[in-house]
């Protein structure tokens, strides 16, 4: 399942860290940030509930770049 | 105008600026005089302020075991200068300026693509935000998400429809111009189908959804748009694997630049001084900031997409903006792309009668016949049919009609049906179906119908021929002498006839084979494997065709064939704003840093250098998203 998220992220290649880090949460199947739109698409594992797992993929990015911030 | 965010930097950047300055005026004239101590402490202030947040970063990412980005780079580069300072120099202000110089880039950068961001979100403002219901003579503001399909929602003069319907109620003129580029208003009434998007201009209209908000036209476009740069091109992911490749790369040159000599000059113990040595290396980090490129290109390419919805193209991503950009041979598919796709009156020679009365006759012949050329001898006619008027109707199969008109005796069909009255006939070499019409045994004259070719064909082809495609070809279905008239009317290189739907991929991939790279242009009606198999596939004309809109890389809004070639120009345009970017970045970079490392370049030029290139490849990414027709 994909879903997109609004974001807010300062810099390119923080927007690249949170990418990676987003990537590396089990259950998160693909990430990627388009920081010029600030929007933030996840494609999640089959059988992953977006809404429990987005609190771990924000806290995941905040510890690579911690003022970033992921509305969702 | 600023963020709150961007005033605190912009103050912060204001407050050491300030304090940085009165401080290396004392300097030089000595109002005040500063012990040694006291001044290290004096010029800690100002650099705190100003890079307290980069310190911080700098030191999670190590906490984090990905030290190595541009906050880590400007945090030795500058502690580095303190330390040298407060040890061996005396001169602080290097490092203080260097902080606030990166962080004039930095909120200079925010505030650009902020811009870029807006001038986009402009074109994205067509999302309705609300439908109106009538509940008890009143209306009801009402989520768009929560309309059911089937459900009569009432659209003001003003408003933008909401979600994709049919009218019920009403006639109006709508602004298609956000849909369809196209800025001729459209009239609608009772039982016309409407695209969300649209804005109603003049009356009050109700409508009947027939779709869901989300599967409504505006919201699958802005689907489109919103995720089109997910999908990342070449020079994008090169950026990105350069830039974890670079950094680590200079920090080690620097590392080596630094201890190198120092170990040479402390275990020979001639004259020269190490800490020249160390200026040198944290000189040499300044200047190796990789944010010119990281923040540019990807700008650059999101203007461009921008730039291209603006015209009415849209690109689903920056990977079809970069290979719409080396597309060498340009293939199309005819009907429904160069032609309209629909039979018309082309023409009607007639010696004796008004082409009018030829019509008019050959329509009422023609007005029980389920023939598709019956069809478009009616609409050429545009007028009620008595069929009254006619009498005797005897279809002759494969070869026409004869029937008794006003007491005349009207044969309409091919020549085989002239022969078969006994009458002669001209012979013509049009281009189309020929009706020829014989009045009371007499040739009266003949009728051509054929499929239109659309507007802005021709001119288009030469547009794409102008931007240097090297080779168009059109691929059909149709007869050969059909095919080779529209090819000889709008000028296309070559033309392949009589192909059935699987010929159309076989030719294809043999065009692929001789060509760099290229695109197939249709309308997504039986020719989406084309659509799909080609490098780039643009569909056009299909405003509400979710296959076709599914199957292609650029969907062309205005169903005009000169925007092909806008398309390919703007695409060009913004590759080469890119290349630009790429290459007068390194090379300001790659030279610095050589000049740096020999010494003949200072801190202060050396962050000047930095911040200047990385404003100067924005204030550049941002012209991709002008583009002006030549």
């Amino acid at each position: 399942m994909k879903k997109s998220y609004k974001v807010e992220v300062d810099c390119a290649s923080c927007a690249t860290k949170m990418e990676d880090a987003a990537k590396k949460v089990p259950g998160v199947k693909d990430a990627s940030i388009n920081f010029v739109l600030q929007k933030m698409s996840i494609e999640f594992e089959d059988g992953v509930d977006p809404k429990a797992k987005m609190p771990e993929v924000l806290k995941a990015c905040k510890k690579v770049e911690s003022d970033c911030e992921i509305i969702f | 105008m600023l963020k709150k965010k961007q005033k605190k930097v912009l103050i912060r950047i204001i407050v050491a600026s300030v304090m940085t300055a009165l401080l290396i005026i004392n300097d030089h004239l000595k109002f005040v005089e500063v012990d040694r101590n006291l001044l290290f402490v004096l010029y800690l202030i100002p650099y705190l302020i100003i890079g307290y947040d980069i310190l911080i970063k700098a030191a999670k990412g190590i906490k984090n075991l990905q030290p190595f980005d541009e906050n880590f780079l400007m945090a030795i580069a500058t502690i580095g200068a303190m330390i040298l300072g407060f040890t061996y120099t005396g001169d602080y202000e290097e490092a203080v300026a260097v902080m606030i110089f990166y962080q004039i880039g930095e909120l200079f950068q925010s505030i650009a693509v902020e811009k870029s961001r807006t001038s986009i979100s402009k074109l994205m403002e067509i999302r309705p935000d609300c439908a109106y219901i009538e509940e008890n003579g009143e209306l009801v503001e009402v989520d768009p998400d929560d309309v059911a399909v089937g459900t009569e929602i009432v659209v003001r003069p003003g408003d933008r429809i909401p979600i994709d319907g049919v009218v019920t109620n009403g006639t109006s003129s709508l602004n298609t111009a956000t849909l369809t580029g196209e800025s001729i208003p459209r009239d609608v009434t009772v039982g016309d189908e409407v695209l969300s998007g649209c804005i109603n201009m003049t009356g009050v209209l109700k409508i009947r959804t027939t779709m869901e908000f989300g599967e409504s036209t505006v919201s699958k476009i802005l689907d489109l748009v919103e995720n089109a740069s997910s999908r990342k091109s070449n020079s994008e992911a090169f950026i990105t694997k350069f830039a974890k490749v670079y950094t680590p790369f200079v920090c080690i040159c620097a590392l080596l630049l630094a201890v190198v000599p120092t170990v040479i000059i402390l275990t020979t113990g001639s004259g020269s001084s190490y800490q020249e040595w160390i200026y040198r290396a944290l000189t040499f980090l300044v200047i190796s900031c990789p944010c010119a490129l990281v923040i540019s290109i990807p700008l650059g390419f999101f203007a461009g997409l921008g730039g291209a919805s603006r015209k009415g193209v849209l690109i689903k991503g920056s990977n079809y903006l970069e290979a719409l950009s080396e597309v060498e041979t340009v293939v199309f598919d005819k009907t429904g792309t160069l032609t309209h796709g629909v039979f018309e009156v082309t023409d009607v020679i007639s010696d004796k009668y008004a082409p009018e009365r030829i019509i008019e006759l050959a329509a009422l012949a023609e007005s029980s016949s389920p023939h598709p050329i019956a069809g478009s001898l009616i609409r050429a006619h545009n007028a009620d049919i008595d069929r009254n008027r006619v009498t005797n109707i005897e279809d002759i199969a494969g070869k026409g009609v004869i029937a008794v008109i006003d007491g005349m005796k009207v044969a309409v069909g091919n020549s085989r049906l002239m022969e078969h009255i006994g009458v002669s006939h001209q012979q013509t070499d049009a281009y189309g179906t020929i009706s020829h019409v014989a009045i009371d045994g007499e040739y009266a004259g003949y009728i051509v119908i054929s499929d239109v070719v659309k507007e802005g064909s021709s001119e288009g082809l030469k547009d794409l021929k102008k931007a240097g495609i090297k080779r168009t070809v059109m691929l059909t279905g149709d007869t050969e002498a059909v095919a080779k008239n529209v090819a000889d009317n709008i000028g296309i290189d070559e033309y392949h006839s009589q192909l059935l739907p699987q010929d159309k991929l076989t030719i294809l991939e043999k065009i692929m084979e001789d060509s760099k790279s290229t695109a197939f242009v249709g309308d997504g009606i039986n020719d989406a494997p084309s659509l799909v198999r080609a490098d780039i596939g643009i569909t056009m004309g299909s405003i509400g065709s979710d296959a076709a809109i599914e199957a292609s890389d650029v969907v062309i809004m205005d169903d005009d064939i000169r925007s092909v070639a806008t398309a390919i120009g703007i695409s060009r345009r913004c590759m080469r704003i890119i290349r630009e970017n790429i290459i007068i970045t390194l090379i300001v970079k790659f030279s610095f840093l050589g000049l740096a490392a020999l010494g003949v370049v200072d801190m202060w030029l050396a962050i000047i250098a930095d911040v200047g290139v990385m404003i100067v490849a924005v204030l550049n990414s941002s012209r991709a998203l002008l583009y002006r027709q030549k």
